[in-house]
């Protein structure tokens, strides 16, 4: 077949039509590749490089890093930066060396031109030490202080080790100590003041109340003394070891461990060491706090704030999604009424989030959160309680932002219900909510279902509403602990999505982060996926399950 | 689907036994719960609607007078006062009587609280001024040629409780007591402009002569001392001054003229600078606008102007008149500015008086003054007006006036701002200096909102189009079940994860390999046909292996290839015909500006969120086509692709449509992806190579800063409303059109 011949079938298009396809399955796959391959990365203990290099006036020195990336340039453009470039190549290969020890250095990564390294090893003896400030050290390993004795040189790796659990352990106990006992402490401290100012609001008059209040005020600080003292005691024992370090270029660091969190040599870890290191990272992060302006640590305060949040709006979106779909379609008379309404609700899923943002900061946050805290929380004011945004109103925002898809899942499961189902229940004698309730709302399940788990899926990925009604950063404490209420529907909350956005365009040490927002993004991405895919799973099961109902 | 009415007879109930009657019960129960729930649950979000539309109602709602006191004459400030000011919390007014004496009087009753004489001996005030952005600064000047400076302030006395406090005036003389400037003649104008580095003051004789003060300020770093350092001016003025006002930065005498001119002298040596005519009448009054940059001028016709110095080409300023504003009746009498807002109040010789804002160019207010008046006094917060009478009779007007700086041209049309060179569309809600010209232009958002939108349906549609095509129509059902679920992926990933992908990694990509880019865009398509024709021709074996249908997965290492092919080959064509570095050459040879996070990024990473919304609605009308009309069109001898062409398309063409309408709607409002990578700035301009802000992602940034009720919280909410008006109609649209399809279908 000739080209001509052959293209005036109209092959040719299909085949091009056939390589969007492709086009769309490589870009799904390579996008989830990405995120994977990099979030992941994050976790995994790369080895450590020594480099010696040339700089341009011939004296050489040495780096010790992680090498992070490995990128082309050309001549032109190092040029530009005002680099003398050497040999003679158009384009230049350059890596990325991460060498931590920013409160030395300066900074965390150097870029370094491959055509000036001289020599590149990896020294078996190369330490990683990840602190609680400053990032991650790289270096050798001195030695080891406890107290007044020191071990020095190779046989203090156990030694370091040994000290590190120490210092782990008592800082667990310090942080137990300040966020309960004394948390607690505070909390009732803040109690008492609320309690004075609404006896004063009430008119003032009540010297019984006032009198027990700045007694039980005068309990709490004498326990918040010897908490105190105990705290005192802790301190001086985690700053009782140093370790002693060396970075590549002779300088030596004592380091207190109470700024150590964990220290890795990774060159001489085998591969079982390194896939354990990878899991105990993993873990780390999805149970830890973050450090250092979000920059470190882990994101179980965001794992936590996202879920309580789609729980909460669960909650509220179920059953009045479910009650307005059944009215819908079971109660409503039908006609032109209900099928404007049926279109806006089925506008209304496309309207944008943000929209239901800027409704919830007006309507909820400072209309209902303004009216509630003039009438509830007067002691508290002007500090506001409700009148700012937070968790609940976050929840609320998000209820109605996916009630159209529940409202409209719902329908379209009691539409696929075959009139004769309901006209045997009714035929048989049950009434109309018998009909519903027993026959089919059972058979509509599936749809529902569905219905709901796709809310929260939308709802787990929605970031730009919640940056209105009460994402923060950095939330103090997480919205559920052991003091009364429990549960404070008030308090601000992390979010996984606002935590990406937040660490990689608001961080101050964006380059250090971006490993960490890859991480949290991968964990956006497997929470979203895996609600959709137990969407699929779950409706699919539900539809075998009553299939045999179905006409 | 309701048919049914399941009303269950009344007389059988009554002869059930109870159970029977709980039942009954229980349904109605249900009924009533579910009616009334659904009811409110669509209430609900019907509320969201109503809500902005509340929130947004007052930017257009006309400014009003809530009420008018009487505060009577007062004996000693008869006949009438030359100067009244009210204090911040509105409760003391201020006036200063012809013969130079201070009266603090309740704004409530009117009673006296203080008042202080200026001068130990008579006095006959003959001109005052005020400086606009110290407004507690006034001027005084008198038939004698004696020039005065005072200050009056308001302490708040909390010393019998919150409740009972009180506002308690004093008057201070921060340049002394006496006659800072002494005239030949009796003072005609006055005008005072006053910072923490120094203190100008103009005044114009009766016998012609100007004279300019100028005192310096120094402070000495360590005691803190402030040393006053004075130097006077003087010259004749050869024609008969109207009007005198001084810029804000104290750069500039304005002096009007009897013929409708007015005149810009230097202040540095008092020589004319530049002449403009602004009216056909003589100028009777001129003031500055609040920052001092604008003059408001008023003329004997009644017409009311504004001007300020606009920068030429030549970089040089030149004072033009920019706007006229609807004119009152008769010769402007007083030009009284606002002192936090760009408003002005003007009065005129019959008694009229009128509010304006400066921006919109509108009146925003009119008050009739019941006879002529002989003074005026704005409250700080500008929500009070003082009119005094010839007879000494004090008026107070409170005016509910909340958002005169927003109208309808200055959302959607150019305006020409302050220290602009000529009208724009300009979006910018803040600033740190706090007599900032709010600009608040929809335009430029809306633009951005499209351009965003535009580029990312670019992506999208030609690939979702082709996709959904191929899928409906040409693939094996086996590779259908894997590829649905996929683009269901698709669909799921949080738009989050997409923005910061496109800011933090494609976007430096971008820049890195734009040549690489673009090169893909020339390679894939006759890449794919180049090898769909040798597989056709030579594939041979492997062809009859490869059953019909399945064509994408074989094209999925192909497309790698053509694309790493495109990549390596962007290298040296991008070095022969861009001398190296196409990214380089776009600015510094074709004068193209580059953001690094611009709108092709953009295009690529929204088009990317709607394509699974175009594909799967398309998808289904693709392949909602009757069969019997496919089938039908291949056995009359058709090619697949003309059958596409001529049969299934035409017939799917309105879902089509509406699937291009659903996924227009979602790219109007996505956020993340547009706040994450653009660079957020409002410019007006279609280079694919250039940043953007849209409404969505302006909400998103100035929401959380905005203060509640303030005009710029309503024009967000403005622009929110904007946006759910627009994807509801979009989606309305395509819905009707969509349920138009059924219907056709239904009949095939």
């Amino acid at each position: 077949m000739r080209f001509r011949q052959w293209a005036s079938t109209g092959a040719p298009w299909i085949w091009l039509n056939a390589a969007a396809v492709a086009a769309l399955l490589l870009l799904v796959g390579g996008l989830v590749l990405l995120i994977a391959f990099r979030g992941l990365g994050h976790f995994w203990p790369t080895g450590v490089e020594r480099i010696v290099y040339q700089d341009e006036s011939g004296a050489r020195s040495t780096l010790l890093g992680q090498v992070r990336e490995r990128e082309e340039i050309s001549r032109q453009r190092l040029e530009e930066a005002g680099q003398e470039v050497p040999g003679e190549a158009l384009d230049l290969q350059r890596i990325l060396l991460k060498t931590g020890n920013r409160d030395i250095s300066g900074s965390d990564f150097r870029w370094v031109l491959e055509a000036r390294i001289v020599q590149r090893d990896k020294p078996y003896s190369a330490v990683v030490v990840e602190r609680t400030e400053w990032g991650v050290f790289i270096g050798h390993l001195l030695g080891v202080r406890q107290g007044d004795s020191l071990v020095p040189g190779n046989d203090s790796w156990g030694a370091f080790q040994q000290a590190i659990e120490r210092a782990s352990r008592l800082r667990a106990e310090i942080s137990e100590l300040e966020r309960d006992q004394i948390g607690e402490i505070n909390h009732q401290l803040e109690q008492l003041r609320l309690r004075e100012r609404r006896i004063e609001l009430d008119g003032g008059d009540n010297p019984v109340a006032l009198e027990e209040i700045e007694t039980r005020r005068q309990e709490l600080r004498e326990q918040y003394l010897v908490f105190e003292a105990q705290l005192e005691t802790y301190y001086e024992q985690i700053q009782r070891d140093q370790v002693v370090l060396e970075t590549v270029d002779g300088q030596r660091v004592d380091l207190p461990l109470a700024n150590v969190i964990k220290a890795w040599r990774p060159n001489e870890m085998s591969l079982g060491n390194k896939i354990g290191h990878f899991l105990a990272a993993g873990w780390a992060f999805v149970s830890e706090a973050p450090r250092e302006a979000n920059t470190e640590g882990g994101v179980f305060p965001a794992i936590f704030g996202t879920v309580l949040m789609v729980l909460i709006m669960t909650v509220v979106v179920f059953p009045f999604g479910v009650i307005g779909g059944i009215w819908l379609r079971e109660y409503a008379r039908q006609g032109w009424l209900t099928r404007t309404v049926r279109i806006a609700v089925n506008n209304l899923a496309g309207v944008p989030s943000i929209v239901y943002g800027v409704f919830g900061l007006g309507f909820f946050v400072y209309a209902l959160g303004g009216s509630i805290d003039a009438l509830f929380f007067e002691e508290a004011l002007p500090m506001p309680t409700f009148g700012t945004g937070g968790l609940f109103w976050a929840s609320l925002t998000l209820a109605l932002l996916t009630l159209p898809v529940v409202i409209i899942a719902t329908e379209e499961g009691l539409a696929r219900i075959p009139r004769t189902v309901r006209e045997g229940s009714l035929a048989l004698g049950a009434t109309r909510w018998e009909t519903l309730w027993r026959t089919v709302l059972p058979m509509a399940s599936p749809g529902i279902m569905t219905g709901l788990i796709l809310a929260v899926a939308r709802a787990a990925g929605e970031v730009a509403p919640l940056m209105l009604v009460g994402v923060v950063k950095l939330a103090p404490s997480l919205p559920v602990d052991g003091q009364f209420p429990y549960l404070h529907l008030e308090r601000k909350f992390m979010h996984l999505g606002f935590h990406i956005y937040d660490v990689g365009f608001q961080s101050p040490n964006v380059e250090a982060a971006r490993p960490l927002v890859y991480a949290t993004a991968l964990l956006l991405v497997l929470v979203t996926l895996l609600l959709n895919a137990v969407a699929i799973v779950a409706r699919n099961r539900l539809r075998d399950k009553y299939r045999g109902l179905e006409t | 689907m309701n048919a049914v009415t399941p009303e269950t007879p009344e007389i059988a109930i009554r002869k059930r036994p109870r159970y029977q009657l709980w039942r009954a019960r229980k349904d109605s129960i249900a009924r009533w719960t579910i009616s009334i729930g659904g009811t409110l649950v669509i209430g609900a979000i019907a509320m969201i609607f109503v809500y902005l539309l509340w929130v947004v109602w007052p930017l257009f709602t006309p400014a009003s007078v809530e009420s008018r006191v009487e505060l009577g004459a007062n004996n000693e400030t008869a006949p009438a006062p030359a100067w009244l000011a009210l204090d911040e919390q509105g409760e003391v007014v201020s006036g200063l009587s012809r013969t130079g004496v201070v009266h603090f009087r309740s704004a409530h009753g009117g009673e006296m609280i203080s008042s202080q004489p200026l001068a130990t001996g008579e006095l006959e005030v003959t001109a005052t001024a005020f400086e606009a952005g110290k407004p507690g600064l006034v001027a005084v000047g008198s038939a004698s040629g004696a020039v005065q400076v005072f200050e009056h302030q308001y302490a708040m006395d909390f010393s019998t409780g919150v409740e009972t406090r009180r506002v308690v005036p004093s008057l201070e003389f921060p340049y002394g007591e006496d006659a800072l400037l002494s005239l030949q003649a009796p003072v005609t104008h006055l005008a005072i402009a006053d910072d923490s580095r120094a203190l100008l003051l103009a005044a114009h004789g009766a016998d012609g002569d100007l004279v300019l003060l100028r005192a310096a300020k120094t402070q000495n770093l360590l005691s803190g001392e402030v040393q006053i350092d004075i130097q006077t001016q003087s010259q004749g003025i050869p024609f008969g001054v109207t009007a005198l006002a001084l810029s804000g930065d104290r750069r500039w005498i304005y002096l009007g003229d009897a013929s409708g001119n007015i005149h810009r002298f230097s202040s540095e040596n008092l020589e004319l600078q530049q002449t403009i005519a602004v009216s056909e009448h003589a100028i009777s009054a001129v003031s500055m606008l609040l920052g001092g940059v604008s003059l408001l001028v008023g003329d004997e016709s009644g017409a009311l102007y504004q001007a300020f110095p606009v920068r030429d080409d030549q970089n040089q300023l030149s004072l033009q008149a920019i706007r006229s504003f609807p004119a009152l009746q008769a010769e402007i009498v007083l030009i009284q500015p606002e002192q936090r807002r760009k408003g002005f109040v003007a009065v005129d010789s019959s008694g009229n008086v009128g509010l304006y804002h400066a921006t919109t160019g509108e009146q925003v207010l009119d008050i009739d003054g019941q006879g002529p008046v002989a003074a005026v006094g704005l409250s700080p917060r500008a929500n009070a007006i003082l009119l005094a009478g010839e007879d000494g009779s004090i008026a107070l007007y409170e005016v509910d006036n909340p958002h005169p700086d927003v109208s309808w041209a200055t959302l959607w049309e150019k305006v020409w701002y302050e220290n602009y060179p000529e009208p724009d569309y300009v979006w910018q809600s803040s600033a740190a200096n706090t007599d900032f010209e709010p600009k608040f232009s929809l335009t430029p958002l809306v633009f951005g909102t499209l351009k965003a939108a535009l580029y990312a349906m670019l992506f999208a549609v030609p690939l979702a189009l082709m996709a959904a095509a191929y899928t409906a129509c040409f693939m094996a059902p086996a590779v259908r079940e894997l590829v649905k679920p996929i683009i269901e992926v698709m669909a799921a990933l949080p738009t989050v994860v997409l923005g910061f992908l496109a800011g933090l990694w494609l976007a430096p990509f971008v820049e890195k390999h734009l040549a690489g880019v673009f090169m893909i865009l020339l390679v894939l398509p006759p890449g794919v046909i180049a090898f769909a024709y040798l597989w056709s021709r030579h594939g041979g074996a492997f062809r009859k292996r490869v059953p019909a249908g399945w064509a994408p997965l074989l094209l999925v290492p192909v497309v790698v290839l053509l694309v790493a092919l495109a990549m390596w080959f962007a290298e040296p064509v991008q070095a022969v015909l861009f001398g190296g570095d196409l990214r380089a050459w776009l600015t510094r040879e074709a004068g193209i500006a580059y953001d690094q996070r611009n709108a092709l990024v953009i295009g690529c990473a929204m088009g990317f969120a709607v394509i699974p919304t175009i594909f799967s609605i398309a998808e289904d009308a693709f392949y909602g086509v009757p069969r019997s009309l496919t089938m039908g069109s291949l056995a009359l001898g058709a090619t697949p692709w003309q059958t596409m062409t001529s049969v299934i398309l035409p017939t799917a063409s309105p879902g089509i449509f509406s699937a291009l309408m659903i996924g227009l709607g979602r790219a109007v409002g996505e956020t993340m992806i547009v706040l994450m990578a653009t660079g957020n700035t409002p410019i007006m301009d279609w280079n694919l190579f250039e940043g953007m802000r849209t409404l969505a992602a302006n909400i998103a940034v100035e929401m959380p800063e905005s203060a509640v009720g303030s005009s710029h919280f309503r024009v967000l909410f403005l622009a929110a409303l904007v946006l759910f008006l627009f994807t509801f109609v979009v989606n309305t649209g395509a819905e009707v059109i969509r349920q138009r399809l059924r219907e056709k279908y239904s009949s095939l």
